[in-house]
């Protein structure tokens, strides 16, 4: 039976389609304790899309994303980036975390979080020189936080340390980036930031990929989204995959029928 | 004494001491540093008691052997393997159930000093083997150093400070962002465990020094004493390399001014003493200057308010604002405002209304996240906005400013 299911899986990524997907997955299970909160979910993102990862509290958005980065360990299934296995392609890859995932009181300044995105380039001994601080300084630019370079990230507000976090994936100059609530308690001027950079990403055909909570902007901001609630409801063009019936299999009896009906009415 | 303690003329051991002291001191201050922003400050305290049970077991084994009980590479050795043993107990126990880390930790350091402790007993009812001696190891003991036991401080340290160049890019990211790190693809498990291990390295090479017990100060006190001056990592790296290496000189020389003064309690004294220091009197993170930004600001709260108040005709009954408003020249003993506190009073109320009419408006918006109650408004919009805010207002065209 085991062999049957990973002969299947493999012949799932012998697919083309899958080649060229920037980040594909199949039969992803995760699980804390023995209640999966993540259960059996395949993904195609579409390249060059702006993908949302959609569903209610605890439906396993953040965890599907961090298992699919090898951050959880996943009970089974597979990944692929670009068609390879993960760890050949860390390089094509930028992720932002959650911005409470970290202690802001941390001893750093903001030019020293967005470097951090060039660790992985500069090794173990490479120096910092000219060429990365430029780099650095142009992202900070492109987020709007040029002026705070050298504070301390505790001194930034909400908003100013979603942009770092951003900056430091930009840093990365990777082809894939995803994004754990990019927007999640931000100050509208933040949004608009964030949203800016995401969509310029999108222009140079850059895949981008946000768990969102917010299911106002949903048609506004992205190309695709994907439903989750522990596993797959719907993937596809918002269009076709963000519907009143999709929402509804996806949030049960937490949205009213007329917000589902509306929602999925904006005009994108 | 004391002059020539400090410029090591007190004899061959006391310089020996002294330098081996300064060495473990910055090892440990620098190593320290990670483990103190990974905050995982108390795992050394349970690597380092984990270090007693192989002290036990060296001394047993050597002797049998038909060795010298008390060679220290050997005893050391030993130390080294019970305590890694204990870290990977410990990093079991937090990955693999549900304990938390501080309930591990307690476990560990518990069971391996117990275990250490009976086998002491036992090597002290053994008839051969010279056995005396060994229960230093507790609190240290630099009575009979040698210049060997120097060696194995120097060569240990730099060892450790080596890794720690290559390795602390990797550590400072794991230890502000394991996340981001993991996603980059680093193993933050095995990076963890090669910090642990840094940490075990400099607990068995400060066995003789400082001794197992009081090593933790020496790892612990270093870093939060820096984090007092900096906000930057690579700074509170060095800086607490320099705490470290300060105290331990210091320490042994002020011990070596007197005859019973043990070296390992009063280098973590020294410490303490440059801790206690920093606490006080740090700017920006110390307690006095952190007292100090409280009263300024109570200062300008009570006095912005005292202003509103007068300018609406309230009266005013907290006690602090009528002093401060007295004292500023702004009211009179009796609580009226005086011309210039009127002048401010109207001033104040005037700003209140314009940044009403600045957080009521969209196109104002980033000035808006400004505003807090105390901030002057000329500060965050320029003159030409502020006068077509007054156009909005209507009333006088000319406050007073």
């Amino acid at each position: 039976m085991l062999k049957l299911a990973t002969d299947k899986g493999r012949a799932a990524f012998a697919d083309e389609a899958l080649d060229s997907s920037p980040l594909a997955i199949r039969g992803l299970t995760v699980s804390y304790g023995q209640k999966p909160a993540v259960f059996s979910v395949d993904m195609t993102v579409r390249p060059g899309a702006m993908t949302a990862i959609i569903g209610p509290n605890g439906a396993g958005k953040s965890t599907l994303l961090k298992a699919a980065l090898g951050i959880v360990q996943p009970l089974s299934g597979q990944v692929r980036c670009f068609g390879l296995p993960l760890s050949q392609q860390r390089g094509k890859i930028a992720y932002v975390p959650q911005r409470a995932s970290v202690d802001w009181d941390f001893p750093t300044r903001v030019i020293d979080v967005v470097l951090m995105g060039l660790y992985r380039e500069l090794g173990l001994l490479g120096r910092i020189r000219a060429p990365q601080m430029a780099l650095a300084t142009d992202c900070l630019a492109r987020v709007g936080m040029q002026d705070f370079a050298d504070r301390q990230i505790g001194q930034l507000s909400g908003g100013q340390q979603q942009r770092v976090f951003l900056a430091r994936a930009l840093a990365q100059e990777a082809e894939l980036y995803l994004l754990d609530e990019p927007f999640a308690g931000v100050d509208a001027a933040t949004e608009r930031a964030i949203i800016a950079v995401l969509k310029s990403l999108r222009k140079a055909g850059k895949t981008v990929v946000c768990v969102h909570h917010d299911l106002a902007t949903v048609t506004e901001y992205f190309d695709n989204v994907f439903l989750i609630n522990t596993s797959k409801v719907a993937e596809g063009p918002v269009a076709e995959a963000f519907t009143a019936d999709t929402l509804q299999a996806t949030y049960g009896g937490r949205l009213a029928t007329a917000q589902v009906d509306q929602l999925s009415r904006v005009p994108g | 004494m004391l002059a020539d303690a400090l410029l090591l003329q007190l004899g061959y051991n006391a310089t020996l001491v002294a330098i081996g002291a300064t060495l473990l001191g910055i090892a440990s201050g620098v190593t320290g540093t990670f483990l103190f922003l990974r905050k995982r400050a108390l795992v050394s305290d349970a690597v380092s008691h984990s270090t007693l049970p192989g002290v036990g077991l060296a001394f047993i084994v050597m002797v049998a052997l038909g060795g010298d009980g008390r060679n220290l590479i050997g005893l050391l050795a030993g130390s080294a393997l019970t305590a890694w043993a204990g870290l990977l107990c410990l990093s079991w126990l937090t990955r693999r159930t549900r304990l938390a880390e501080d309930a591990a930790i307690g476990a560990v350091l518990s069971v391996f000093f117990g275990v250490g402790i009976v086998l002491l007993t036992v090597i002290q009812t053994m008839t051969d083997g010279r056995q005396a001696g060994l229960a230093t190891f507790l609190l240290g003991s630099t009575a009979g150093m040698l210049r060997v036991d120097a060696m194995i401080i120097a060569l240990g340290g730099a060892l450790t400070l080596a890794l720690i160049a290559l390795l602390r890019r990797p550590m400072t990211l794991v230890a502000f962002d394991p996340e981001f790190a993991a996603a980059q693809g680093l193993a933050v498990h095995r990076i963890d465990l090669t910090m642990m291990g840094l940490v075990m390295a400099v607990t068995v090479i400060g066995l003789k020094i400082v001794g197992l017990i009081l090593i933790v100060a020496l790892l612990i006190i270093p870093p939060v004493t820096a984090r007092f001056w900096t906000d930057r990592s690579d700074r509170v790296v060095l800086l607490a390399g320099i705490t470290g290496g300060m105290a331990g000189y210091l320490g042994a020389a002020l011990s070596a001014t007197a005859p019973d003064l043990p070296t390992g309690p009063i280098i973590v004294l020294t410490g303490f003493a440059f801790f206690a220091a920093s606490l006080l009197l740090a700017p920006n993170r110390g307690v006095l200057a952190a007292l100090m930004r409280h009263l300024r600001f109570q200062r300008r709260v009570h006095l912005r308010q005292g202003l509103l108040a007068m300018a609406q005709g309230q009266p005013i009954y907290e006690r602090l604002t009528l002093r401060l408003l007295r004292r500023a020249g702004l009211a009179r003993p009796d609580g009226v405002a005086t011309d210039a506190g009127r002048a401010r009073a109207a001033k104040a109320l005037r700003d209140e209304k314009r940044w009403q009419v600045v957080r009521g408006d969209q196109t104002h918006e980033a000035a808006a996240a400004l505003y807090d109650g105390l901030r002057d408004i000329e500060t965050v919009l320029t003159r030409d906005q502020i006068a077509d805010i007054d156009r909005r207002i209507g009333g006088p065209r000319e406050v007073p400013s």
